[in-house]
């Protein structure tokens, strides 16, 4: 009996325990295992949305909340979008804008060309290429014809998720591209890079370039014949017009120039049949995604689904002054953080051309402080968050803060001025009367008849014209490096190198640092000279 | 409804316990007798007296005398009460009286460890117990607040003043860099988790402190590896009240209080505005100026009243001790709006079966809150907000609540600008109803064919139910929705609940083995521990119910969940009650770790990372049983102490950090292909070898008593040191999907020592007077980080985010060589002539030319490294006065409000006027500067002294004919602080004064009650 009793406890024990091991094994409740992902074609193509959706997004949910990117990269969400880190750097180091705040939340030391290591501007947008970089690696990795087939998929959904791939790989070189342009020798990560395990080796500058144009091309089979594909995704044209920017900026990136291919890159999207928009003021409106005569590729925005307070929200609600009127931005007014230096507006002919669109009203010319003085400066409105009709969104949220336009990554105006450029810099394949032609017709689009064409070009109005017609586009600060204009005496403007009148800068500007995060997480990592 | 059912339930449960009293046994003998004090002579009062081997007895009343009806087969009678020692004597006859000698040591207390009690003089790791006559008195909202001061090497910080504020509390300085530096607390048995609750200021204050009789802080690793892998940072086990043998007693308590503000920030007042900005604030600011006086800060504060009141009835009905307990607290916090309830209910019964061969120990706590949250954005906004505006609009309109904003000429919110406080606070109602239950039944069954053994069983839960809701309304300025107003506000849900249970079993094995002089005591067992926390998600909604599209959960709940199965068992040996051996081994597998392991080293075995194997061992030497010092008149107690044990650390980390997993995207922030929006997966950052942080710690200590143990007390010396180290890290680029990823990465030694004493300075009829002393240092020191292995060229991690304005970096930087927490700043130039620092000048340290991140300097430290701990109580016949205070020293406050809010920029830099420090009139600063806000101007040593607590008693003695005894004390709670720190207090744990909720200055009046 006593032993009987001293049993049924242990038998009763013993099943508890071996009935509770399993809870060792827990997961999570919402989330899917890679495994359940990428099980279906549908969790292919909600991986894939999640690629592309890393450049118009700061999160997982919309407006702010569940970032991508820690708080100790970028504290505030907002500011880590890649489009708002890229005008960062891309613009706001340059003539075509000054920042008004410096509160935590605002981008510190941009304009004044005193960034280091430790800039939260410099580290969001390196953070935010990598993080879209690591999303497309995972994405190729999961998708290798070997993973499909062991999947079983096969057949049509098999084939759209090779275009996927092809796209994710388009999007991992366009990123490589923008680390090429800004940071020089990142680290180099590919599908092969196993998650959490290695320290990444450090990639030349020159041998990215091979690499990107190499993937560039490579893909040119799998990716969608142009105007083909779904509207926001990537085909064939996005791969040549990122093509043609990369090869004319050979120079620079390798120390060869390689113009030839610029314009061979060109003439492949031309041969497409894009046009020109006919009016200029509406490129950039809450339904651009019409305009597809121009726009080669895009990254959607829209006021309700696909919410930011990056691209192209900061530039309805960021120029200072202009009232919600004009911009269809918030109701509560413009944030007033952005105004333009005298020395770009100088380079419109304000009273013809119509693409300054600029914001006068209760702004000085002159950008006599730069901070804490939003009215110092004009600013624009190039960037409206109305339909062509003058409509507000329909899109837009019930604060009306969140823009649905559509920011083109790349539109027929570029490709006619690398085409353009690349021949006056001496390409082979192209022709001077075509350069002409191709310049003046972005002039007459621009001042809306013939009054502003001209019958020959230099080096320096090329890059006044893309000054002009590329404002806010994100190309500034690439071009200005590639003309030497960027850091040296050549070109000076309101508060460069922090100064009233603007100063020459250390030539080691061209480059960002890598981040300080990266430095000391990554040892084979040598820091670009001068910082 | 849950109210009403309960109070049922307690009237039937009385009713019970009335009934059961009427039923006794059939009365055989009585015995009666009176106890009297041995040194005076005089009555002692409640005194129990049992038959031994019964529950069931009574107490002598208050003339010292008892009667008492026994079995026919009784033969002794156990006479006991506190602070004397216990006496059995065989009943010779109708009549037994006696004298009790006073103990003056405690040594003979039983103290509650890790599954399992031993005696105070039995102890062989560092082990301190707090018990209810050295809690910190007053008005307690929270339990952790007890024991502040009290024991050596802990440190106990308030989170800040608002009702029911959690603390934060270190033993021996934390054992962690960014991983939990928490204890584990144990309450009767039951592991709590460290999750919050949706709505409950902060977990522990749903424990009533009435309720609680004894904390014991189990320090060193010998003693505290019993717990494995949650060890790392201490454990403390709190013991609840009990009934006790013998008849109804019935005590009520109620302590009413008045809580104010201690000391206010400094800022500009109106004149001080007005001239500042009409000197240098340009026309615009000038326009904007008001002509009113306003002191915000008085606006949002105001003397807040308390009261508390807690009535419990305990006894022995036969074979089952009870207590009963009712507790209900109202405390408003001295921010308006701001208001805690709370209602508890405690049982605890302890009943004893078949012969008392089982025994049963049941135990149910639950409490109710009703808590308003104060807005406590407001006290930033009263700080910063400009003075020389009225509280109320001049205007007609009751837009705003009638509540002064910024608005333009025609009457519309400006953006981008500061809201009033007032209306932050009342434009904001924050209700929550949370609700928590911990209970646990505990069998003991000692087989009566095997008395040695003791089977036991204990089964427990932790419930909990937060939910509450946020309410503001579409006129409130800092919900205002200019396009659409009837879209403005927020009414808004929220609710999570926690369900954890416990279940264990073990064996207890006890044999004294006399012929050897030997005694054994072996513990083996099993604990299966499960959290699980169901969040559930809610759609946002304007204060009309207009459903906010801003991106609504994907799921309806998530149900984080981890759960911990453990295996434990302890021996101890003691022979000739002068050489104490004991040994404890923990095996704990966490659902926290992935089945890859990182290695073979110590704690991880062949599992993955999944198991863990803590150890440890401990001996003692009770030097004053040596025959050399037996009869010492002057060495009463000697005891030495070493122990060496190996601890982990998982609280802080992920429940699923180890798993790669996709989370899926709300609707708002799909991705358009084509006419398609698509809600994307995205993959979350991940350490698939994520291990457990492990401490292995060597204490040696030295126990002793002096003058037959009137002066008692301990010496401790420790070294902790902690290896693969829980930092959130940058990961390399490129390598994971988030940028930093926790992982393990170095290693932290923790090296201090710790003295405490208890005196019993004087002991005599009228006068008595103890204190108590206790000092601790500790020095943690980061010995490697292996972010990158061996790299000299490595710098270290930054923490301590600091953003304001103008203001984006780091205060510390944690390095090899240098304790966690050191601040690393810029060192700051001065003017020789004035004194006063030039803004934006520093050391160039590299002689460089520039001033960069290489130009900081690692200096001083958050984290004293010295604390004392004095408390002392003085009695003279009824009357008593005692006080706590408690110094640190070492410890230094980054003021941030100094660095991010004192130049003339922060005043007219925004759209509107903004109030600063008045540092500003000094130093006029100008804020053009990016770099300033990291100067060392604004570190200040903050070692302090604070009086924590003061307090007089008196007692009034019998009342209510000779039935009840009263007693009444008076309470001043954060007395004073003695500092040189000029912010408003200098006790901030995490080193960055950030201006939190301050701690108020309570003054109180109890009444205590005790009916026999």
């Amino acid at each position: 009996m006593r032993a009987f009793k001293i049993i049924i406890f242990l038998v009763f024990v013993g099943a508890t325990i071996s009935g509770c091991l399993k809870k060792l094994d827990l997961s999570p409740t919402n989330n899917l295992t890679p495994v359940q992902l990428y099980s279906t074609p549908a969790g292919y193509q909600q991986a894939m949305a999640k690629v592309y959706s890393a450049w118009a997004l700061t999160g997982n949910q919309g407006g702010a909340g569940q970032a991508d990117l820690p708080t100790q990269i970028i504290a505030d969400e907002g500011n880590s979008d890649f489009y708002r880190d890229f005008w960062y750097l891309q613009c706001l180091t340059t003539d075509e804008a000054g920042w008004n705040y410096h509160s935590s939340t605002d981008p510190l030391l941009i304009h004044e060309m005193q960034w280091d290591a430790n800039n939260e501007v410099v580290g969001g947008l390196y953070y935010r290429s990598f993080f879209q970089i690591t999303l497309c690696n995972d994405f190729i990795k999961q998708s290798s014809d070997a993973n499909l087939s062991s999947r079983g998929i096969g057949g049509a959904s098999a084939d759209t998720i090779r275009q996927y791939r092809a796209e994710a790989r388009f999007i991992r070189a366009y990123q490589y591209w923008v680390l090429m342009d800004l940071y020089g020798n990142p680290p180099f990560v590919d599908e092969n890079t196993v998650i959490g395990s290695t320290l990444p080796k450090q990639i030349k500058r020159a041998d990215l370039f091979n690499y990107v144009t190499s993937e560039l091309k490579a893909i040119n089979s799998d990716l969608v014949p142009p105007k083909q594909n779904q509207y926001g995704r990537a085909d064939q044209a996005a791969a040549w017009a990122l093509l043609s920017r990369v090869y004319l900026n050979a120079q620079v990136y390798t120390g060869t120039p390689q113009y030839d291919s610029a314009v061979a890159y060109c003439n492949k999207v031309i041969g497409v049949g894009y046009t020109l928009h006919p009016k200029f003021s509406e490129l950039m409106l809450a339904d651009n995604n019409l305009n597809t005569d121009e726009f080669i590729f895009t990254i959607p925005y829209d006021g309700t689904h696909t919410q930011t307070y990056g691209g192209t929200t900061v530039l309805v609600n960021g120029p200072a002054g202009v009232p919600h009127t004009v911009s269809g931005g918030a109701q509560t007014g413009s944030w007033n953080c952005i105004r333009i230096t005298q020395q770009f507006v100088g380079l419109f002919d304000t009273a013809h051309d119509s693409r300054g669109q600029f914001w006068t009203t209760g702004q000085t010319l002159d950008m006599t402080q730069l901070l804490d003085a939003p009215t110092d400066g004009f600013s624009s409105f190039k960037f409206r968050n109305v339909t062509r009709t003058g409509a507000e969104d329909p899109d837009t949220d019930p604060t009306t803060t969140f823009s649905s336009i559509d920011l083109p990554l790349f539109r027929l105006a570029e490709t006619y001025l690398i085409y353009a450029e690349s021949v006056l810099r001496g390409a082979s394949t192209g022709s001077q009367t075509q350069a002409l032609n191709y310049f003046n017709a972005l002039r007459v689009r621009a001042y809306g008849d013939s009054s502003g064409v001209v019958s020959s070009i230099t080096l320096q109005d090329i890059l006044n014209e893309r000054g002009r017609e590329l404002m806010w586009e994100g190309f500034r600060r690439t071009d200005l490096v590639r003309f030497s204009q960027f850091t040296t005496s050549d070109y000076l403007w309101a508060w460069k190198g922090g100064v009233a009148n603007g100063t020459a800068v250390s030539s080691n500007l061209n480059l960002f640092p890598i981040p300080a995060f990266d430095i000391s997480a990554n040892h084979n990592l040598i820091q670009n000279s001068g910082y | 409804m849950r109210k009403k059912r309960l109070l049922q339930r307690i009237i039937y449960f009385s009713i019970f316990l009335l009934f059961a009293s009427l039923v006794t046994t059939a009365q055989n003998k009585i015995v009666t007798g009176k106890i009297t004090d041995a040194k005076d002579g005089s009555p002692l009062q409640g005194v129990s007296v049992v038959p031994k081997g019964s529950t069931k007895g009574t107490t002598t009343g208050a003339d010292g005398t008892y009667r008492i009806s026994v079995g026919n087969n009784a033969a002794v009678l156990i006479f006991s009460s506190v602070g004397f020692l216990s006496q059995e004597v065989p009943i010779t006859g109708d009549n037994l009286s006696l004298s009790l000698v006073a103990s003056n040591s405690s040594l003979n207390e039983v103290v509650v460890i890790g599954y399992g009690t031993t005696r105070k003089k039995d102890l062989t790791g560092s082990i301190s117990v707090i018990s209810e006559k050295d809690f910190q008195k007053g008005v307690i909202t929270t339990p952790d607040q007890m024991i502040a001061g009290k024991v050596a090497g802990v440190s106990v910080i308030s989170n800040g003043g608002a009702p029911g504020a959690g603390s934060t509390i270190r033993i021996r300085g934390g054992s962690s860099l960014n991983a939990s530096n928490d204890p584990l607390y144990v309450i009767d048995g039951v592991p709590l988790s460290g999750s919050s609750i949706a709505g409950a200021a902060n977990p522990m204050s749903m424990i009533n402190s009435d309720d609680i009789e004894s904390f014991t802080v189990l320090k060193d690793a010998s003693a505290t590896a019993i717990y494995g892998s949650r060890a790392s940072n201490g454990v403390i086990i709190i013991t609840t009240k009990k009934g006790k043998s013998g008849g109804l007693r019935i005590n009520f308590n109620t302590v009413n209080s008045l809580s104010t503000i201690a000391k206010k920030v400094s800022v500009l007042n109106g004149p001080q505005m007005r001239s500042v900005v009409n000197a240098d604030g340009g026309a615009k600011k000038i326009a904007l100026l008001g002509d009113a006086n306003t002191d915000w800060q008085s606006q949002i504060f105001h003397p807040a009243f308390g009261t508390t009141n807690d009535i419990s009835i305990s006894g022995g009905i036969p074979h089952v001790p009870y207590r009963l307990s009712i507790g209900y607290q109202d405390q408003n916090g001295i921010l308006k709006t701001d208001d805690l309830k709370k209602t508890s209910v405690s049982l605890a019964l302890n009943p004893t079966f078949f012969d008392n061969h089982l025994k049963v120990d049941l135990n149910v706590k639950g409490s109710f809150e009703n808590t308003r949250f104060a807005n406590q954005g407001a006290i930033g906004a009263a700080i910063g907000f400009d003075p020389t505006q009225p509280v109320y609009s001049t205007r007609k309109s009751k837009r705003f609540g009638g509540y002064f904003e910024w608005v333009d000429t025609s009457g519309n919110l400006l953006s981008n600008i500061p809201y009033n406080p007032l209306g932050l606070l009342y434009e904001n109602k924050n209700v929550s109803n949370p609700y928590r239950s911990i209970g646990n039944i505990q069998l003991d069954y000692n087989f009566p064919f095997f008395p040695e053994l003791h089977v036991k069983v204990n089964a427990g839960y932790d419930i909990s139910t937060g939910k509450g809701t946020t309410f503001i309304p579409d006129s409130a300025a800092s919900n205002y929705n200019v396009a659409t107003p009837a879209h403005g506000g927020s009414n808004n849900q929220y609710k999570s609940t926690t369900q954890n249970t416990v279940l264990e079993y073990y064996l207890n094995y006890v044999k004294d083995i006399k012929s050897i002089k030997s005694k054994i005591d072996a513990v083996i067992g099993y604990s299966y521990n499960n959290y699980l926390t169901t969040n559930y998600e809610y759609a946002n909604y304007s204060a009309t119910r207009f459903k906010i599209n801003d991106g609504d959960s994907t799921a309806p709940f998530d149900k984080p969940e981890n759960t911990i199965i453990s295996f434990f068992g302890r021996a101890a040996y003691s022979y000739d009650d002068r050489f104490y051996l004991t040994g404890t081994i923990r095996d704990d597998g966490s659902s926290r770790f992935g089945p890859y392991g990182l290695g073979t080293t110590i704690g991880t075995i062949n599992k993955g990372n999944k198991w863990g194997i803590f150890p440890s061992g401990a001996f003692k030497w009770k030097i004053s049983q040596e025959q050399f010092l037996k009869g010492n008149n002057i060495i009463s107690d000697l005891g030495l102490r070493v122990g060496y044990g190996i601890t982990g650390q998982q609280d802080g980390i992920g429940d699923y950090a180890y798993l790669p997993s996709y989370a899926l995207a709300t609707s708002t922030a799909a991705y358009q292909f084509g006419n398609l929006f698509i809600q994307g997966y995205r993959p979350g950052g991940y350490d698939a070898g994520l291990t457990w942080e492990q401490t292995a710690t060597a204490n040696l200590g030295l126990d002793f008593g002096i003058l037959n143990n009137r002066i008692t007390g301990s010496i401790d010396l420790y070294d902790k040191k902690t290896s693969r180290l829980l930092e959130s890290i940058p990961e390399p680029a490129g390598t994971n999907f988030s940028a930093f990823i926790l992982s393990n990465v170095g290693n932290m030694e923790n090296k201090g020592i710790e003295f405490n004493t208890n005196v019993q300075a004087v002991r005599s009829r009228d006068i008595n007077w103890d204190f108590n002393f206790n000092i601790a240092y500790n020095k943690n020191n980061i010995t490697n980080l292996t972010v990158i292995p061996d790299d000299p060229t490595y710098q270290g991690f930054p923490s301590g985010q600091i953003t304001g304005t103008g203001a984006q970096g780091f205060a510390f930087l944690n390095a090899v060589g240098y304790s966690k927490n050191t601040f690393n700043l810029y060192q700051q130039i001065y003017d020789s002539k004035t004194g006063l620092p030039i803004e934006g000048l520093f050391n160039d340290v590299n002689r460089d030319g520039i001033i960069n991140s290489s130009d900081a300097v690692k200096d001083k430290r958050a984290d004293p490294n010295l604390f004392l701990g004095f408390s002392t109580n003085v009695s003279y016949k009824r009357w008593s006065a005692g006080f706590v205070l408690r110094a640190s020293f070492n410890n230094y406050v980054y003021d941030q409000f100094l660095a991010t809010d004192g130049s003339l920029s922060n005043i007219i830099g925004g759209s509107v006027i903004s109030n600063v420090s008045t540092s500003y009139l000094t130093t006029k600063f100008q804020g053009n500067t990016t770099t300033q806000f990291l100067s060392n101007y604004f570190l200040q040593n903050a070692s302090f002294l604070k009086m924590d607590n003061f307090n007089i008693g008196y007692d009034f003695g019998k009342v209510i004919k000779n039935i009840g005894s009263l007693r009444a004390t008076f309470n001043i709670q954060n007395v004073f602080v003695i500092t040189k720190y000029t912010g408003i207090d200098p006790e901030v744990s995490s080193g960055i004064d950030n201006n939190n909720y301050p701690r108020p200055r309570i003054f109180s009046l109890g009444l205590n009650l005790n009916l026999l």
